[in-house]
């Protein structure tokens, strides 16, 4: 039997024929790299090579690695298999990776999101035999709001807890949700804040993307600049020391959990917005059909229900194992991005294996 | 609300005066619309303050007759079920065009079936106008349609109804609000609403009205002279003795007695009637009509603090029987035959119409004796709390050693001469629990937990060693015990090494340990252990420990003690496992 372009390996997703592997979880020589969050993009690969949106992203994260930037439907030949990285929708920068082998199409999409979000490139269907797709909101209760929708309720909320004195606190991962909130925060409500993580990452992506201005929240900044402010916080700054000079203040979330009532409130938030950059149980349906493909491969998110309804309406669907976490349920699996929040030092490009292993068997590794 | 400076008073002119607080509806909504953000409001707080503000702010907006229904509705006067579940999941699929199995998985996620199925459905396509109370109406008379009725009523209002108002309707057809709202909040917030009393409104919430029939002036506003009479005291509750005990000071300026494990409760007689109070101050009368003969025997002018037990054939029962009793609003005739209630009296509050708080705890237990002695019928529901004097803090131990045998839960130790104070007040009673029984048990199996615990793995079943250590065998199943931040690692670690799936459960590869704590164990032939534990909870999680290194079967029933009534097949100790 032939093996398949596209295998899952302890290290990640496999083509033998080029000997590169798709946002690998293990260290190794040659890494296609769908986006900048943390699953996606790890440590310790001798080269990267992602679109050119991503390069800034994960040199700033990853500090100084062998990058190399394509641009969106350009062709990248490595030993006779033709790659090319196509908008994912799911943050800036992300990217679905075509492979293309003997006349043989795969797609894998990373995250993904059909709804247009202002600042990542349109997501955009590509034709092929065999979609490698997530499904972090594979079931039939996630539907999404339209953003503008969401981000008027927000603009409210936060006009809301101005005229009450407080300070808004909004939870978004550093990279990704909180550029897409902010884009469509509406500045004339009040000032808009930032704890550092994030702030440094959008600097990171203020070269490309339009947004209204930002304040460092720093030990300096006087108690009296919360007031009526909104600040745009990681999740693991909820309940921190940092976090307390803001009072008087009201927190809410914007996730796609939040579409649960149990999520929202074991998390003991305020509000929960419902906005996500996954896609929806709507959108995943009509983007599988619109690829074209026969052959379905669900890696991350409820996998086996998602795939077994695709079984049942005809597809030839599977699961595979990876790492990827998509969108977590109690939002901290980005928090590496913010070294403050935690001081783990980056694996080394000689990292020792054994450590990383645990590191990714361990209990904690949503939280990584 | 974070400012927790704001007074009772001054919260309640707020709720009047400027109706503009956060989360409050600034639309001017009616009907079904307004109950749907109110319960949406309760639903995304956690505090009190802001609750009970939204209802009062409810209060103060809703018609007359809505009102009468969200009174019902919070004080589990519901009426009937009209259509079974089975029925709405299947058409709620059909509906959303998936697969019945589909459904059901994603209920098993969701945690919670109105949400579910206000989830899946398609988005509304008009919107309804209707008030709370025509939709009960209609619901009441849904009962008794045809099953093709039904369903065209349910497809009808889903289309006409956005996501929360679909969510909160069918939350009134499948029961069973969980909004954090008690009764006693209920009537906080009236009383803010309306300005009467909260005791006075306690009271004329209670019994058996009808939303119906009753009018809103009829069952809130209406004066009636014998709400005066329902009256409770305080209750005075005790601080837990948490290092050593000797450091109370003299053992002989105290009395000690059982702490028994039923209801706290306060029973007045007064103007030939009896009120029964319970700790969380809702008057419960109506729930122990076995009380009531007791106003034959007790003169006017009497209050009793003591605990609700259930007792049959001259024994105790255990707090689980009580709780088969717990939040039912009528009590079957079955139920009164096999979970009879005494009074368990321990002090004195008034007696002969004069408060006693102030006299000292040893004469009115001197007082509490003697009425209970002139009481000459046979067989009342009523008993006393035996007090015992020790010569030392050591013999006083013994006897807390016994407390499993005597069905209580420790001691309570109260200084001879303390008045009845209010509330929870330092240094003059203490409560001296026994220590739990535990036990290093292997997780075997995990379902995901409901409200806010939905989709994360919480409810956990334990197993301990055969004799040859060859298979674990479930003891216990318990839900408590562990940080969130703990229950999301375990959480993790059960999405990553999960061996089966039944349904909602997994069977999950036996690697972590943990101690599980109870209070009280007996045989019992409904197990598959052979042994039935009370209040199982986790103690702590053993990471320090491997699986080989958990205790046996036989290590538990070792702790079976050999003689007393703990020896007995005990019928109800453990929730049923599935």
């Amino acid at each position: 039997m032939k093996k398949p372009l596209l295998e899952f390996t302890d290290k990640g997703i496999y083509c033998a024929p080029a000997r590169v592997y798709l946002d690998p979880w293990k260290p190794v020589d040659k890494a296609l790299i769908t986006h900048g969050h943390a699953d996606h993009s790890r440590w310790g690969h001798k080269q990267y090579i992602t679109h050119e949106s991503n390069v800034p992203i994960i040199s700033h994260r990853l500090g100084d690695i062998n990058v190399s930037g394509v641009r969106f439907r350009e062709s990248v030949h490595i030993n006779n298999v033709k790659f090319s990285f196509h908008p994912a929708g799911h943050i800036p920068g992300s990217s679905q990776i075509r492979v293309e082998h003997k006349g043989e199409v795969w797609v894998f999409t990373g995250d993904y999101k059909t709804e247009v979000d202002g600042i990542s490139e349109p997501y955009e269907p590509i034709k092929c035999d065999t979609f490698i797709t997530e499904c972090t909101f594979g079931l039939p209760a996630f539907k999404w709001t339209p953003q503008a929708e969401v981000m008027d309720d927000i603009n409210t909320w936060w006009a809301q807890n101005k005229a009450e004195g407080k300070c808004s606190v909004l939870f978004a991962y550093s990279l990704g949700k909180a550029q897409r909130l902010l884009k469509h925060l509406d500045p004339s409500i009040g000032k808009i804040m930032t704890h550092g993580a994030i702030e440094k990452m959008t600097e990171v992506l203020r070269p490309m993307i339009d947004m209204p201005a930002t304040e460092l929240i720093t030990r300096d900044t006087p108690k009296a600049a919360f007031k009526g402010s909104l600040v745009l916080a990681p999740p693991a700054t909820h309940g921190s020391a940092w976090i307390r000079k803001m009072v008087p203040y009201v927190t809410a979330s914007a996730s796609g959990w939040m579409a649960f009532r149990g999520a929202r409130r074991r998390r003991a938030i305020d509000k929960g917005f419902v906005m996500s950059d996954h896609c929806d149980w709507p959108s995943l349906l009509e983007s599988i059909e619109a690829t074209g493909a026969e052959k379905i491969i669900c890696t991350h998110g409820y996998t086996d229900i998602f795939s077994k309804y695709l079984r049942s309406i005809g597809y030839d669907a599977r699961t595979e194992e990876t790492q990827y976490e998509g969108e977590t349920i109690d939002d901290r699996n980005k928090a590496e991005e913010d070294p403050e929040l935690n001081p783990t030092p980056a694996l080394s490009e000689g990292g020792s294996k054994k450590e990383d292993d645990e590191q990714a068997q361990s209990l904690t590794s949503t939280e990584i | 609300m974070k400012d927790k400076t704001l007074t009772k008073s001054s919260l309640k002119q707020e709720t009047k005066v400027t109706q503009e607080a956060q989360n409050l509806p600034q639309e001017n909504l009616g009907g079904m619309k307004l109950f749907a953000a109110l319960i949406k409001t309760l639903d995304s707080t956690n505090k009190t303050n802001e609750k009970v503000k939204a209802l009062a702010h409810y209060f103060t907006q809703a018609a007359d007759k809505d009102k009468v229904w969200t009174i019902a509705i919070l004080s589990h006067r519901r009426p009937p079920r009209p259509v079974n579940t089975t029925l709405m999941r299947e058409w709620a699929s059909e509906l959303a065009n998936i697969p019945l199995w589909l459904f059901e998985e994603s209920y098993h996620i969701v945690g919670d079936l109105a949400e579910t199925i206000a989830l899946v459905i398609p988005a509304a396509t008009a919107s309804s106008e209707k008030s709370l109370t025509e939709f009960l109406e209609e619901m009441i008379a849904l009962k008794r349609k045809s099953e093709e009725k039904k369903k065209e009523y349910l497809f009808n209002n889903w289309a006409n109804l956005n996501y929360y108002e679909r969510f909160v309707f069918t939350k009134l057809i499948t029961g069973g609000f969980r909004i954090g709202v008690s009764q006693k909040l209920m009537t906080r917030a009236l009383s803010q609403a309306t300005d009467i009393e909260e005791d006075v409104l306690a009271y004329k919430l209670m019994g058996d009205w009808k939303p119906q029939t009753i009018s809103f002036h009829d069952l809130v506003i209406e004066e009636d002279a014998s709400q005066q009479f329902s009256r409770p005291y305080p209750f005075y509750l005790a601080y837990a003795v948490e290092e050593d005990v000797t450091a109370l000071g003299d053992v002989t300026d105290f009395l000690a007695e059982h702490k028994w494990d039923g209801i706290r409760s306060q029973t007045i007689f007064r103007n030939g009637e009896i009120f029964i109070w319970s700790r969380g101050e809702e008057l419960v009368t109506d729930k122990y009509p076995e009380l009531e003969i007791l106003k034959e025997h007790i003169p006017d002018g009497t209050v009793i603090d003591g605990e609700l037990l259930p007792f049959y054939e001259g024994q105790i029962g255990t707090f689980n029987d009580l709780q088969t009793r717990i939040g039912r609003k009528t009590v079957s005739k079955k139920m009164l035959k096999e979970v009879p209630v005494i009074i368990k009296a321990y002090d004195i509050l008034e007696w002969e119409g004069k408060d006693l708080r102030e006299t000292a705890f040893a004469k009115r237990r001197t007082i509490l004796e003697s009425l209970y002695s002139n009481i000459t019928a046979k067989g009342l529901p009523i008993g006393i709390s035996e007090t015992m004097e020790f010569d030392s803090w050591q013999e006083m131990a013994g006897e807390r050693d016994r407390s499993r045998e005597m069905r209580s839960e420790g001691l309570m130790i109260k200084r001879k001469d303390s008045p009845y104070r209010v509330g929870r007040k330092k240094g003059d009673w203490w409560k001296w629990k026994v220590d739990p029984l535990t036990i290093d048990a292997v997780l075997t199996y995990a379902m995901r937990g409901h409200g806010r615990r939905s989709n994360l793995f919480t409810d956990y079943t334990f197993g301990l060693w055969n004799e040859d250590k060859s298979e674990l065998v479930t003891f216990a199943k318990a839900y408590s015990g562990l940080t969130d931040a703990e229950f999301r690692k375990v959480d993790a670690w059960i999405k990553k090494n999960t061996l089966e799936r039944f349904g909602p459960v997994r069977s999950v590869t036996a690697h972590h340990v943990f101690e599980i704590a109870f209070e009280g164990i007996a045989l019992s032939k409904r197990h598959k252990s052979g042994i039935a534990t009370r209040f199982p909870r986790i103690l702590r999680w053993r990471q320090d420990k491997k699986i080989e290194e958990a205790n046996t079967l036989e290590d538990l029933k070792a702790m079976i003690p050999s003689n007393g009534a703990e020896g007995q097949v005990v019928k109800e100790s453990l929730p049923p496992t599935k």
